[in-house]
């Protein structure tokens, strides 16, 4: 049994800084979104005691291959990879149309895991769209996962309630932010990792069509801050400037 | 059909999906599953109401309900959804269906002319981006609160049947804790961090957030790591967005993901023992203690 957990390289979102409004990604180290770490510790965790094999699958520019080995380090066995230069600024239904053609190659896949948002765009698309080309049930939001010979049975948690659903294998399910502790590489595990097995294919392997976009983005700007930065010295100082400005004691 | 489909299962959400997809077209249809309380409750609003009765078709089956949609959704180029966990998840499989470009947790947008300029935050909360869906159709995803629930109109109801299937079996559903709190409507709010000793140190807090006239929120990790406050509580992007007159926030770092849902109050007090955390940056006042010892000495003076 294969349990494949989809992963995305995003740039270190606290060391993006901010010049003139706009976004400076010059020198920002690349990293994998932390939710889609919970997935594969999700997975991880699923695995033990069974035979199942992990395949962390990612599309994305050349780094990726670099990037991935953290995923490889903390507990996948493989990574299927799929890599073009044009990839970084793909949108969702482009990235989770070459997902869907990189499933389509592997065989015996029972659960396709995927996070609840990526790190940069949080949109929660993949996941869904990559379910509807599979044409495979879904669950998203999911907090628990156990899977019982062709059914798994997971928790949906929602604002108002949870929902504990039976779903039929082959599924795909994402997974909510924070439901476990991602565990951290050790040494040994890390200088392994170099050695998994890795499938690395181009975009012409998979020979598909991505598509016109169908988002265009007009601008990407941080908002506009102006706070004081008064700094105060003491409780009696801010209790002070507090009540100055009427926030207190009305 | 032109116009503008709308779908949420909660009537609230729906309400608001109504008063935004007004601001695109005056022509509005809902769609309600299963659900005659909500089908009522739409056309009380004063829209056309598609009402689904299939017994087949559970909402929480999101294949299921993206089905029964795409089957309604006919000529219509815009179909609007709540962007609550069940509006996103189903926003991407509808839009696949459609063959639509998607942007969910969209917070506000301008029509000009037959473009609909959407605004989302990005890079976690770092950038706010306009963006615009090109494709012949789009799926939107409206962050809730974000439009003024629609008043009361006079609609119609019409019955539609549909044969769908499905893969997924609700076994249980079982309520949250009830947490009442409306921290987006509160006028301030002392916002717990990881900086927090222990659970016992909320009720300090708590009898500082009473007396400053306000609630206790806090950030993501220290209800969902931490399970000391309820989801409800979370500021941020994927808590609450908040404009409160005063947020004072207590061993807060301040990375984005939280500050996205901050930056909107009037005034912020950060204490924090770094004096270098990033969320002085971002604050009108900075004091630099342990905020343990300052709720303390603030319960007692003020
Ligand atoms: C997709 C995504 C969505 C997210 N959404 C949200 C969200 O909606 N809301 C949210 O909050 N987070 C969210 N996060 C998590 C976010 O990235 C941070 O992990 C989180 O905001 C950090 O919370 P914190 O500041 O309480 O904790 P920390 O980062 O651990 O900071 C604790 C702070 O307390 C200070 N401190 C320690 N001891 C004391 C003391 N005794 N007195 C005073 N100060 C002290 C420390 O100096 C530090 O600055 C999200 C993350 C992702 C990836
Ligand atoms: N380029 C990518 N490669 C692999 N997985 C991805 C990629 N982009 C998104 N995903 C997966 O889809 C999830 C949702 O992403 P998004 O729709 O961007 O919020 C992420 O948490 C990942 O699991």
């Amino acid at each position: 049994m294969n349990i494949v957990v989809a992963m995305k390289q995003i740039p270190d979102l606290q060391q993006i800084r901010i010049r003139n409004r706009q976004p400076v990604f010059d020198d920002v180290p690349l990293t994998i979104g932390d939710i889609d770490k919970n997935a594969l510790e999700a997975a991880v965790n699923l695995k033990e005691g069974t035979d199942a094999n992990i395949i962390v699958l990612s599309a994305g520019n050349e780094d990726v291959e670099d990037t991935i080995k953290e995923a490889l380090a903390a507990g996948a066995d493989e990574a299927f990879l799929i890599l073009d230069d044009d990839l970084e600024d793909a949108e969702s239904s482009q990235i989770a149309t070459i997902l869907a053609a990189g499933l389509k190659k592997m065989d015996d896949v029972s659960l396709i895991l995927f996070g609840e948002g990526s790190g940069d765009n949080y949109s929660g698309q993949v996941g869904s769209r990559v379910a509807e080309l599979m044409d495979l049930p879904q669950v998203g939001y999911v907090s628990t996962i156990e899977v019982n010979g062709n059914v798994a049975k997971v928790t949906r948690s929602l604002e108002d309630v949870e929902e504990v659903i039976e779903v039929e294998l082959p599924a795909v399910i994402s997974v909510m932010a924070g439901i476990n502790e991602p565990r951290i590489p050790s040494v040994t595990q890390i200088l392994k990792a170099g050695k998994k097995p890795k499938e690395v294919l181009e975009l012409d392997d998979i020979e598909i069509d991505l598509g016109a976009a169908t988002i265009e983005t007009n601008s990407n700007l941080a908002p506009e801050s102006d706070r004081k930065k008064i700094v105060v010295k003491s409780v009696d100082e801010l209790v002070e400037k507090l009540t100055a400005e009427n926030l207190i004691g009305r | 059909m032109a116009g503008v489909l709308i779908y949420s299962d909660k009537l609230n959400l729906a309400l608001e999906l109504i008063t935004a997809g007004k601001a695109i077209n005056d022509e509005v249809t809902a769609v309600a599953i299963n659900d005659e309380e909500l089908a009522k409750g739409l056309a009380n609003a004063g829209v056309k109401v598609l009402s689904v009765a299939n017994e087949a078709v559970n909402v929480a089956d999101t294949a299921a309900v993206a089905s029964v949609i795409k089957e309604l959704a006919g000529g219509v180029k815009t179909v609007l959804l709540a962007s609550n966990r069940r509006g996103k998840e189903l926003a991407g499989r509808l839009a696949q269906k459609l063959g639509a470009g998607c942007l969910t947790d969209v917070s506000s947008f301008t029509v000009n002319g037959d473009k609909i300029e959407c605004q989302r935050n990005a890079l976690g909360g770092a950038t706010v981006a306009t963006q615009v869906i090109v494709s012949d159709k789009g799926v939107i995803a409206i962050a809730p609160k974000s439009f003024a629930p629609a008043g009361e109109g006079s609609g119609s109801i019409e019955l539609v049947s549909l044969d769908v299937s499905s893969k997924v079996k609700v076994l249980e559903v079982k309520a949250k804790s009830a947490d009442a709190v409306d921290i987006e409507a509160a006028e301030v709010l002392v916002v717990a961090g990881q900086g927090v000793n222990s659970q016992d140190d909320l009720t300090d807090i708590e009898a500082l957030a009473k007396k400053l006239g306000g609630e206790v929120a806090c950030t993501k990790p220290v209800a969902t790591d931490k399970k000391w406050l309820s989801e409800e509580r979370v500021v941020g992007l994927s808590g609450k967005l908040c404009k409160p007159e005063l947020a004072v926030l207590l061993g807060v770092s301040g990375q984005v993901q939280f500050t996205v849902g901050i930056r909107d109050a009037k005034t912020i007090v950060s204490v924090n023992t770094d004096e270098n955390a990033s969320m002085n940056q971002l604050s009108d006042y900075v004091l630099t203690a342990d905020l343990h010892e300052v709720v303390k000495d603030l319960n007692s003076k003020l």
